[in-house]
């Protein structure tokens, strides 16, 4: 393998880790705040549907990049409904949300099937992307994935150095004392919900902008639960989620570069790798960290104020 | 309570009466998919064969079809149609085998076809497509095509039809070139785009300039066209996903069979059967040769007719197996019930059959 | 403006039984306007979806016959969850119960049974094997969390995949059926395996009345013994728990055993009474729909049978829909998700007083 070959993988490696990462960040401030959305699956499949419907009819992948985001606020703004103002079961709405998404995206993106886009537009700096080995990996992805850098940046950021973040951990580490201090309990989860669909939303647009171009029922395949399979794995930690998505694309990616290259395994063996991995992860990192559990405290858990 | 519900009731026969009123003289067709209309391949090409049956035949038939009907779970289906006064039930994949045998036993004045299938009953014909036709003629293109003499194939999953197709198209490589490559990824689904834009990936980064693909979507030749190298289209034409790296597209053609069938159900000469058609019966279409040059084309469009007229036979002997071993001995012909159950590859794929 | 929720201490009766039902009005309104906008008339999709599959025999067998391992599923979930134990790999305790069951009916196939028993033993030990299989495969993620504090809900999650892909495997390898042209299915139980139907020539299996004796000794055991009272003291009030001396890891290790067991029966139960035969994938993600059975049926064992009824409802009227109207199946999916908001929102006006109040502080 020479190292511009090795470039072509890991950009294929970035590329299955982006709509993970993007879907994974949102739940993770969601579930940094106390609110557990299993319906990341159907936020993503609707913003795919509607990213791509939307970027169709216009023309312009930003837009569609846009209604994707919003589809997927929209689609948490009914979860968030549920289960933060009404204090609904947080794992029934959002499986019932996964439900919903699935069926309303066939509808929404039955007008759509069987067309197709250009992908979306890559960085080109001259000069810089067409350096070997690292050209087109560092200056030469699409812009989703400078996109999710950022939002990784400004997410660590903000949970860790700013009053915000303080806020919003506050609220999923006991709302009790939050309320007592008065902060606006619901109030902040509900953004965080809101923050946690767009990022689905965002995610899900991506594969159907730039992953794969076109839209096809069910496209999201089961990685709406690889992304909250993430969050845990990455101990709600914004860059542990950001190496967990790498490895978890990575594994993906490899497993299949390692056929090409004559390394025959059960398929299925091969398949169940990514999923091993990360529970083989989850128990080391839970043997070097026995104090006891690191989730938000109060995650799944309504919050109804006495008075 | 009981009176509503006895009103609900009467509502309910008077709305199935009257529907069934108007219905009486049309043959009603049932369809059963196993994956949704709209994934574009295997599916959709079957719906496309249902709607030509439609319009073909007009106001003589009623078709109805449900689809993304979990293999496991089938049974219901078939059961619902053949009580909703369907006559002819089509099932289109092969894990409906066993359900449509027991749901056939029990209507037996209703007719059944089953795709891919090899259980048979007085009221259940099966039916299936000579795909690896098609993928002979692949081969040769892809031989001629590549510079790196070696090729990409993205899999599904090590069953009979996608191992005879992987032969088929290294018999159609090695009669052009016979130290031809192909480098295989099994991916384990038949659908799942980013999954397979991923393998198309990993190949071109281990050097493939032709990728093949026994999967639904169009991913990968989407990929072949940004690489810009070339693929082939599955099940439909593909040509607008990559107008400049398509080959050919592997076309199924259900929509004149089903017309068939639903017109010997009228006339009555309907009768159980085991049917395998391919190019010739226009079951497998080749999809435009495009993007190669004028002699390959000509040589492909030559191999098809060879086929359609029966001069070219894909499993025609001498064919060995990996390990050298003599399977199909110099002028004998690999008889249909192998090629069914094929389970090996042809000497010269560099790979094992996964188990 | 603000939204208060204030608890009902004595919820009126009335409000259990209208709650829901208005619930259900409310989604079949918005499902009317979607099918109205799809072109097709409300009422005839009512009719179709919820009265047809009430008013034949068949269709009520094959009610009853769908809603059985959702109902069986949601009760074993039914102990976790009121434990605050978040198992959602079902799915896969399903497909290890299925393979174990599976695997004695494939090793006895065709064998001559001699002696008085003859093959009369064959399904019993199934049955037990599905169990054992369900609940070992569940105690994977128990004993991770009570041993090493793993979270439940990832590695659940995780071996569910892994079970799937063990089961297709197996089915497209070595448990293939030789005659079988390579194709990746085993053979066909023999009767000895497979279980009876309660009417000849129907589709109705022994299992449904497994699943309903299952049901009655599930309510039984929460209101009746200390084991139920157990749980719901550990679920409600976890520290209180603590000082009464109940020990938290034993309740997990057991809660989770008996959930991932009765998983295990509802898969051994499908392959023997439902497919016939072991397939590379024997669920259609029943796993996961009967978590929201658990939830519909507020995690009480009877109402967890009638949640299974009407979901397994929405699933044959679904079917019927496409048929009889040509609606197309992602509506059925996209009013699924409609109704179980709805029931789920409903759920609230019963706990709560539910006060809209303008600009005061909190």
């Amino acid at each position: 393998m020479n190292p511009d070959m090795i470039q072509l993988v890991l950009v294929g490696v970035v590329t299955a880790a982006t709509p993970l990462f993007l879907a994974a960040l949102g739940e993770l401030v969601a579930e940094r705040a106390g609110v557990l959305n299993l319906g990341v699956e159907g936020m993503m499949v609707m913003g795919a549907a509607s990213g791509f419907a939307a970027a169709y009819l216009t023309g312009s992948t930003l837009i569609g990049a846009l209604v994707g985001t919003a589809v997927g606020a929209l689609m948490a703004l009914l979860f968030g409904l549920l289960t933060v103002v009404f204090a609904v079961s947080q794992v029934a709405a959002g499986l019932a949300l996964t439900i919903f998404g699935l069926g309303l995206s066939g509808l929404v993106g039955s007008a759509f099937v069987g067309l197709k886009r250009d992908a979306a537009p890559h960085l080109a700096i001259p000069g810089l992307t067409h350096l070997p080995v690292v050209g087109r990996l560092v200056f030469g992805e699409d812009y989703f994935v400078y996109a999710a850098l950022l939002l990784a940046l400004a997410v660590s950021h903000g949970l860790r150095r700013t009053r915000a973040g303080l806020v919003l951990r506050a609220v999923g580490d006991n709302h009790g004392s939050a309320h007592a201090l008065g902060v606006p309990v619901r109030s902040v989860r509900l953004l965080a919900v809101l923050f946690g669909g767009a990022c689905a939303g965002l995610g899900g647009a991506y594969l159907s902008l730039s992953y794969t171009p076109f839209w096809s029922p069910e496209m999201t395949a089961g990685r709406g639960w690889i992304a909250l399979a993430l969050v845990v794995f990455a101990s709600w930690r914004p860059w542990r989620a950001l190496g967990g998505a790498l490895l978890f694309g990575g594994a993906t990616v490899l497993q299949l570069q390692a056929q090409a290259f004559g390394i025959g395994l059960p398929g299925q063996f091969m398949s169940a790798v990514p999923y091993l991995v990360t529970l083989l992860a989850l128990v080391a990192l839970s043997l070097r960290r026995r104090a006891g559990s690191v989730a938000p405290a109060m995650l799944g858990t309504a919050f109804v104020p006495d008075r | 309570m009981g009176d509503g519900m006895r009103a609900v009731a009467v509502l309910a026969m008077a709305v199935l009466a009257g529907s069934a009123a108007r219905a009486e003289e049309k043959l009603k067709v049932g369809f059963v998919y196993v994956g949704p209309v709209g994934d574009f391949g295997y599916s959709y090409q079957h719906d496309q064969g249902r709607q030509f049956l439609q319009k073909q035949l007009g106001d003589k038939v009623e078709t109805t079809f449900l689809e993304n009907v979990a293999e496991n779970d089938s049974q219901r289906a078939f059961e619902q149609l053949a009580r909703s006064g369907h006559k002819l039930i089509f099932g289109t994949s092969f894990g409906f085998m066993d359900p449509m045998l027991k749901v056939a036993k029990q209507f037996p004045k209703v007719d059944f076809e089953h795709a891919t299938g090899y259980k048979q009953a007085p009221n259940l014909a099966t039916y299936s497509a000579r795909f690896y036709e098609g993928r002979y003629i692949m081969g040769e293109i892809a031989a001629k095509i590549s510079k790196t003499h070696t090729v990409g194939y993205i899999a599904s999953f090590p069953i009979p039809e996608v191992v005879s197709g992987i032969d088929a198209f290294m018999l159609g490589a090695q009669s052009i070139d016979p130290n031809f490559k192909v480098k295989i990824v099994w991916v384990n689904t038949w659908f799942d785009p980013g999954k397979e834009a991923d393998a198309a990936k990993a190949l071109i980064a281990q050097g493939v300039d032709v990728i093949a693909q026994h999967t639904d979507s169009a991913a990968p030749l989407q990929e072949a066209e940004k690489a810009g190298i070339h693929g082939f289209g599955q099940s439909s034409d593909m040509a607008k996903f990559a107008p400049k790296a398509i080959l050919t597209s592997l076309e199924d053609n259900w929509g004149p069979y089903y017309v068939g069938e639903v017109k010997a159900v009228q006339d009555g000469t309907w009768k159980s059967h085991d049917t395998w058609g391919g190019l010739a019966a226009g079951m497998v279409v080749m999809g435009p040769y495009e993007n190669m040059p004028a002699d390959v084309k000509a040589m492909a469009e030559k191999t098809e007719a060879d086929i359609k007229s029966g001069a070219v036979k894909v499993f025609a002997g001498p064919i060995s197996k990996q390990d050298g071993t003599v399977a199909v001995k110099a002028g004998e012909v690999m008889p249909d019930k192998e090629i069914l159950g094929l389970n090996w590859y042809v000497k010269g794929v560099d790979d094992k059959v996964p188990q | 403006m603000r939204i208060e929720l204030q608890p009902r201490l004595n919820p009126p009766r009335w409000l259990g039984f209208a709650a829901p039902v208005a619930a259900v009005a409310v989604a079949l309104l918005i499902g009317g306007v979607i099918v109205a906008n799809l072109g097709k008339s409300p009422l005839d999709a009512f009719l179709v979806y919820f009265v047809d599959p009430l008013t034949q025999d068949w269709s009520l067998e094959a009610l009853a016959v769908k809603a059985s391992p959702l109902v069986l599923i949601a009760t074993g979930l039914c102990f976790c969850f009121r434990a605050n134990l978040w198992n959602i790999g079902a799915e896969g305790q399903f497909v290890a119960g299925g393979a174990c069951g599976g695997a004695l009916a494939l090793a006895t196939h065709g064998a001559d049974h001699a002696g008085p028993l003859g093959g009369s033993w064959i399904l019993p030990a199934m049955l037990l094997l599905g169990i054992l299989g369900g609940a070992a495969y569940a105690l994977i993620p128990a004993v991770l969390r009570v041993a090493l504090g793993v979270n439940e809900i990832l590695s659940s999650l995780m071996l569910v995949y892994v079970a799937g892909l063990g089961l297709d495997y197996l089915v497209r390898g070595p448990w293939r059926d030789p005659a079988g042209f390579n194709f990746p299915v085993s053979v066909n139980f023999d009767p000895d395996a497979t279980l009876p139907t309660l009417i000849d020539g129907a589709s109705l299996h022994a299992g449904v009345l497994v699943t309903l004796l299952v049901v009655v000794g599930a309510a039984l055991v929460f209101s009746r013994t200390m084991f139920g009272y157990e749980i719901r003291c550990v679920g409600a009030a976890p520290r209180a728990a603590r000082f009464a001396g109940f020990d938290e890891k034993r309740l997990t290790l057991l809660v989770f055993a008996l959930s991932g067991g009765l998983a295990g029966l509802a898969g051994v139960m499908e392959v023997s009474g439902q497919i016939g035969q072991l397939q590379p994938s024997i669920s259609p993600g029943y796993g996961f729909t009967a978590i929201i059975v658990a939830y519909l049926g507020r995690l009480q064992p009877m109402g967890v049978l009638v949640a299974g009824l009407v979901l397994a409802l929405t699933y044959v009227g679904g079917e019927g829909a496409q048929i009889a109207l040509k609606l197309p199946l992602d509506v059925t999916k996209a009013f699924q998700g409609i109704l179980l908001v709805c029931v789920l929102g409903a759920d609230v006006v019963t706990r709560y007083r539910v006060r809209i109040v303008g600009r005061v502080m909190a």
